[in-house]
């Protein structure tokens, strides 16, 4: 060997033998690699797969139950990231840890230096987080308040947190889940700059194009294990999605759509905006039985406030709303529920189920009131758990009995059981947000076939996602969000997704406007 | 540290860790007595005779468990819709004050003054947990406060009713209300003994409660709201509604202790009726993990500590304020003992 | 009206509002600091009680008076403590863990009262804080005795607004305060612990609330008796709201608060007191607080992590 080689080959990081349990669930098993100066690592691998697990070990998050992390040849402690952060390590999370009552500067000041120190020495820290925001070409105003922020602002005052404090190497989690397609190409602008100073940077995906556009060496991670390690250019898309889900994938390809009668009208439709959510904007959209619209757009748009007045939670402040032709009065959950609307919320732990309810209450969450569950304010739970017995079976929810609470259970099998209470309720609209997210592989088809299904048998689909990806694949045709605004509608395949890039970054809405 | 929920909490641990909590009490009680110089078996001997050792005592603990039944189950009500109640002592004079003003001021005959009382009682203690509700979910005020708070403004507004309008004239100076007519008083359980209908309205109450949490579909809805009001509202239960009818029940049963202290025991009102009976219905309620059914087994267990603790406190050198530390240290013990039984704790 | 005008000229009255605020804006700053870490601290009123008792009873055993201080402060982070262990690291509810530490506090301040005064009626007095003489301040006409004939103690509280302010807004300490309160995950993915930042929060915050106490027993009166705190605690916290989380703010509503406590008790001795009961005056500082409570509801800037239990690994 060399001694250029050497100097090319540095190892800044190395993780050996990393295992981590929660409870039965093997989350990573003996994982070990290392990372080299200067050098970009994919982490691949589904929902669920370990990723975030291995990281949040590395940077201190987790204590793992075996294996050890090595910095720069020394051994980290292990549940500190304090100690991380000293030795070098910096982590962009995917929900991002930022203060939102205080300042860009405050923020990126926290936690360094000692607590007890007097002063908060601003000025000169201003001037270096300015220096840096013009190094790497992260612009951002270091005295504007988060709450004050944009998403893709937000997440470079994350990257500067971390360069602020020296990071050699940079962990970055899902960075692109948030961003628009140009926002992406800048980001990864900024992370060849990174690497062409020394850095070294893990990232953190399950997109394959992105993976093979900025990294050099893929790691693939399934169930929780270590499955393969291949140099980019030695590889392809096929042969990385093989290895990330153990067999082919076959996406759902809906035949074509035949679309029917408007079912619902938003026309001229505002809503009040909500702290930092923006409203809705004066939007007119239509959405017709036997197609699935599917609205793109970037986190934080405009998606929250119309799934909220889609499925009651939210009444219009203007504008009009109208169901099969009626214009709506009164407009609540309730309501939205009665005019046949099936709702697949975002967040299915915090709003679609009661964690410590039986699966039972939880089928019955939007039914608890009807025959047979009940009568005259009586619950008839005999009745309410046959129901749910039968869906349990139609719908293949994996869990411990209709009696078992339904924190119990995972992702994929929580959005079945959703899944099932909307679709039996045989909904002529169906709102679906986000509603495969955070799924592994296995339940992403399930659910997505479900819904062509339901489209095929006459339901009108309202799917919004912030994974243009899934949008291109089951949409008839394609509106994008921004800031509360709808852009005009597209057929499927009629834009680019760089084009739709466009759109949702808001460009062409003044013209259209 | 950290904590990792446990999926599957063996029987051990279910049973173990409350019993652990227990005692711990225990050995807090030894302590107690010790630093008060007293021997904590023979403490221990005087308050359990002092509670169940003679018919005169258990009767006596079943009277102030009375109250705290009703205490405890509007707590528990409350508590199960994540309605932070903490005036139960409020709504408590609410209902004593309309039992007395019905009784004494309508001149109505017993068999129609009675549920009539206990009708005004209710409404009376409904309408003041209304107010802080209604300013809970129109403008989003902590109910905590509001409720606390509204504790302190009854009791000097009974206070002035004792002194003023509603003062007894044969009462030789003291503040207190006039008497109920023998008539509209609740009959004694069992001929002879110190014994009222009011602890058997309590039972019932306890079982309405329980049935109406696990039968109907109010009770489902406060159990959603609870647990998860996101999720409630997005499946499209009136979650404020929902807070609304918990308020007017739980207000409602506050209220009963109060109508069943006056009509059952006391026979008129005076600024005392309640020794914390509303404050005390918080530790009840958790200690029974605001079961209703476990209501009744919790309300006993703190009036046999209250009562024993008084009767020993006569006899030993023990301040009876000793009864109060064990329930309050009890309690935090116990909601200790209770997530100990769902997360085990891990470094890291 | 006249009866309103004379009372808000007379000096007495300015000394009693300072005096009547003192306990208050150190409990108010307890509960401040404890609810911007992010954990509402409902034990305020029994470790004002405690703090009530430690302090005297330290004096009357033959304390010196700032001893007696510093023995309430303790016995109230004793308590902070407990409760900082049950609902930081343990992230039990803070609603029951504060109302079982008040009963616990108030009930453990009784028997240890009782044990060492087994037999008295007339609650025994001690020498209380005296009026600190400020040479020249003090000797001023009207204004003398109307700001400079305070103890040391209300000095003390003043002086604990500004060091809190400070602290809060200008030094790494409060950063990481403030941030706990808002985003528990920023204070750790910075290297921070918020277990060890809430917790600190809760003893010193609990600590100042026992002081707040002490000053009831220590300055304001001579002796300890039975609820003589009378729900100063929840005042407190519905000062906190009132001041929107911000310490000046904060003092601001204790004055004013204290403005109409002593503006009612001495209407209660004018021709309005022959007509309306003594009882509603008293009602005056609840009242308050609730109105106090319904004004901010809309406006106020709760810190977002308040009574969010953060758990390490929780994602």
């Amino acid at each position: 060997m060399t001694l250029q080689d050497t100097a090319r080959d540095e190892t800044v990081l190395r993780l050996s033998g990393i295992t981590k349990r929660f409870g039965a669930l093997t989350a990573n098993d003996a994982i070990s690699f290392s990372l080299a100066k200067g050098e970009v690592v994919a982490l691949l691998g589904e929902n669920g797969a370990g990723k975030t697990t291995l990281m949040n070990i590395l940077f201190g998050h987790y204590t793992a139950d075996a294996g050890e992390v090595e910095v720069f040849g020394q051994a980290l402690p292990p549940g500190q990231p304090g100690a991380a952060l000293a030795a070098g390590v910096g982590m962009v999370h995917q929900h991002f840890t930022l203060a939102d009552n205080m300042t860009v500067l405050e923020n990126v000041l926290l936690g360094t230096g000692s607590l007890w120190s007097p002063g908060l020495g601003k000025p000169a820290a201003r001037r270096r987080l300015q220096a840096l925001s013009e190094d790497f070409g992260l612009r951002v105003d270091p005295d504007a308040r988060v709450a004050e922020l944009s998403v893709g602002e937000r997440q470079r005052v994350e990257i500067l947190k971390a360069l602020y404090r020296d990071a050699r190497v940079l962990i970055l989690d899902e960075p692109t889940a948030v961003l628009t397609p140009q926002e992406a190409d800048a980001l990864f602008l900024t992370l060849r700059r990174m690497v062409a100073q020394g850095l070294s940077v893990i990232f953190i995906s399950h997109k394959l194009h992105e993976v093979m556009a900025i990294s050099s060496r893929v790691l693939v991670l399934r169930h929780g294990k270590l499955v393969g390690e291949v140099a980019t250019h030695d590889t392809d898309r096929h042969q990385l999605a093989t290895l990330m889900v153990g067999a082919e994938i076959t996406a759902p390809a809906p035949a074509e759509a035949r679309p029917g009668a408007v079912l619902m009208r938003l026309a001229g439709l505002s809503t009040t905006p909500q702290g930092n959510r923006p409203g809705l904007r004066g939007i007119d959209l239509d959405i017709k039985a036997g197609q699935i619209l599917g609205v793109a757009g970037v986190s934080g748009n405009g998606q929250g406030a119309l799934a909220d007045l889609v499925s009651g939670v939210t009444s219009p402040s203007e504008g009009r709303l109208e169901i099969a032709g009626d214009r709506v009065e009164g407009w609540n959950p309730r309501a939205a529920l009665a005019a046949g609307i099936g709702r697949i919320p975002e967040d299915r732990h915090r709003t679609g189920t009661v964690a410590d309810f039986t699966l039972t209450e939880n089928a019955v969450l939007e039914s608890y009131r009807d025959a047979p569950n009940a009568r005259a304010g009586w619950m008839n739970w005999s009745a309410a758990r046959r129901t749910t017995e039968a869906l349990i079976a139609k719908y293949d929810v994996r869990c411990p009995g209709s009696e078992a609470r339904i924190r119990l259970l995972s992702g994929g099998n929580m959005q079945k059981l959703i899944l099932g209470r909307v679709l039996e309720a045989a909904p002529r609209i169906i709102l679906a947000n986000q509603p495969v997210r955070g799924l592994d592989i296995g339940a992403v088809t399930y659910v997505q076939e479900q819904l062509i299904a339901a489209r095929d048998a006459g339901a009108a689909v309202l799917l919004i996602s912030e994974d243009l990806d899934e949008i291109l694949t089951l949409s008839d045709v394609i509106r994008v969000i921004s800031d509360g605004r709808l852009s005009p509608e597209f057929a499927r395949g009629e834009k680019t997704p760089a084009e739709l890039g466009q759109w949702m970054a808001g460009q062409g809405f003044d013209h259209a406007a | 540290m950290r904590l990792d929920p446990i999926a599957a909490p063996t029987p051990a641990r279910t049973l173990g860790l409350p019993a652990l909590a227990i005692l711990a009490t225990i050995a807090l009680a030894a302590a107690l007595a010790a630093i008060a110089g007293a021997n904590p078996l023979e403490t221990f001997g005087l308050i359990v005779k002092g509670a169940v050792g003679s018919k005169f005592a258990t009767l006596e603990t079943l009277n102030r468990a009375t109250p705290l039944i009703f205490t405890g189950l509007a707590v528990a009500t409350a508590f199960r819709a994540r309605l932070w109640n903490i005036g139960a002592e409020a709504q408590l004079y609410a209902g004593a004050l309309m039992t007395v003003v019905i009784g004494t001021q309508l001149g109505l005959p017993g068999p129609l003054a009675l549920p009539l009382m206990a009708l005004g009682a209710i409404v009376a203690g409904a309408l003041v947990l209304l107010g802080p509700v209604l300013l809970k979910t129109r403008l989003g005020v902590d109910e905590v406060v509001t409720t606390l708070l509204l504790n302190f403004i009854m009791a000097l507004f009974i206070s002035y009713l004792l002194e003023g309008p509603l003062k007894d004239p044969m009462g030789m100076g003291w503040p207190k209300s006039p008497a109920l007519p023998r008539d509209a008083r609740l009959p004694r359980l069992v001929e002879g003994l110190r014994l009222h209908w009011g602890f058997a309205l309590a039972l019932i109450c306890a079982l309405g409660v329980w049935v109406m949490q696990t039968r109907t579909t109010l009770g489902y809805e406060i159990r959603a709201v609870g647990q998860n009001p996101q999720a409630a509202r997005f499946a499209g239960i009136p979650v404020g509604r929902v807070l609304i009818k918990t308020a007017l029940i739980s207000g409602g049963l506050a209220a009963l202790a109060g109508f069943s202290e006056v009509a059952g025991l006391k026979g008129n009102l005076t600024s005392d009726l309640s020794p914390d009976f509303g404050y005390t219905g918080i530790i009840v309620a958790m200690l029974a993990l605001l079961h209703p059914l476990g209501v009744v087994v919790s309300a006993l267990f703190v009036a046999g500590i209250f009562v024993g603790s008084d009767s020993m406190s006569r006899a030993a050198e023990v301040p009876t304020y000793i009864a109060d530390i064990l329930l309050a240290a009890a309690l935090l013990f116990m909601v200790l003992a209770i997530l100990l039984t769902r997360y085990r704790v891990v470094r890291g | 009206m006249t009866e309103i005008v004379d009372i808000l000229i007379s000096a007495s009255f300015w000394a009693a509002v300072l005096r009547i605020a003192s306990p208050l804006i150190f409990a108010t700053m307890g509960e401040l600091i404890c609810e911007r870490a992010g954990v509402l601290n409902l034990g305020i009123e029994g470790i004002m009680v405690i703090g009530a008792f430690a302090g005297w009873m330290t004096v009357y055993a033959g304390g010196g008076l700032w001893t007696g201080v510093a023995v309430a402060m303790l016995a109230g982070m004793a308590f902070g403590a407990l409760h900082g262990l049950l609902t930081v690291p343990f992230g039990l509810s803070q609603h029951v863990v504060g109302l079982g530490i008040t009963l616990l506090a108030t009930a453990s301040a009784y028997y240890a009262y009782r044990l060492a005064l087994p037999e008295v009626t007339n609650p025994p007095r001690i020498a209380p804080f005296e009026p600190l003489h400020i040479p020249g301040l003090s000797d001023l006409p009207w204004l003398g005795e109307a700001l400079f004939s305070q103890t040391a103690l209300t000095w003390a509280g003043f002086a604990c607004v500004a060091a809190v302010s400070l602290v809060l807004y200008r030094t790494p300490l409060g950063l990481a305060l403030r941030a706990a309160g808002e985003n528990p995950h920023a204070v750790e993915a910075q290297g921070l612990s918020v277990g060890a930042i809430r917790m600190g929060a809760v003893i010193v915050g609990s600590g100042l609330m026992a002081v707040g106490g002490a000053f009831l027993t220590m300055s304001a009166f001579s002796s300890f008796f039975f609820e003589m705190v009378n729900g100063r605690g929840w005042i407190c916290i519905a000062l906190v709201v009132f001041g929107a989380w911000k310490p000046g703010k904060a003092l601001l509503g204790a004055l004013l608060f204290a403005g109409f406590d002593a503006l009612q008790v001495r209407l209660q001795q004018t021709g309005m007191g022959q007509v309306v009961p003594y009882q509603v005056f008293l009602m005056i500082p609840y009242l308050l607080s609730i109105l106090a409570l319904i004004l901010m509801s809309r406006r106020a800037q709760v810190p977002a992590a308040l009574m969010t239990p953060f758990n390490r690994g929780d994602r």
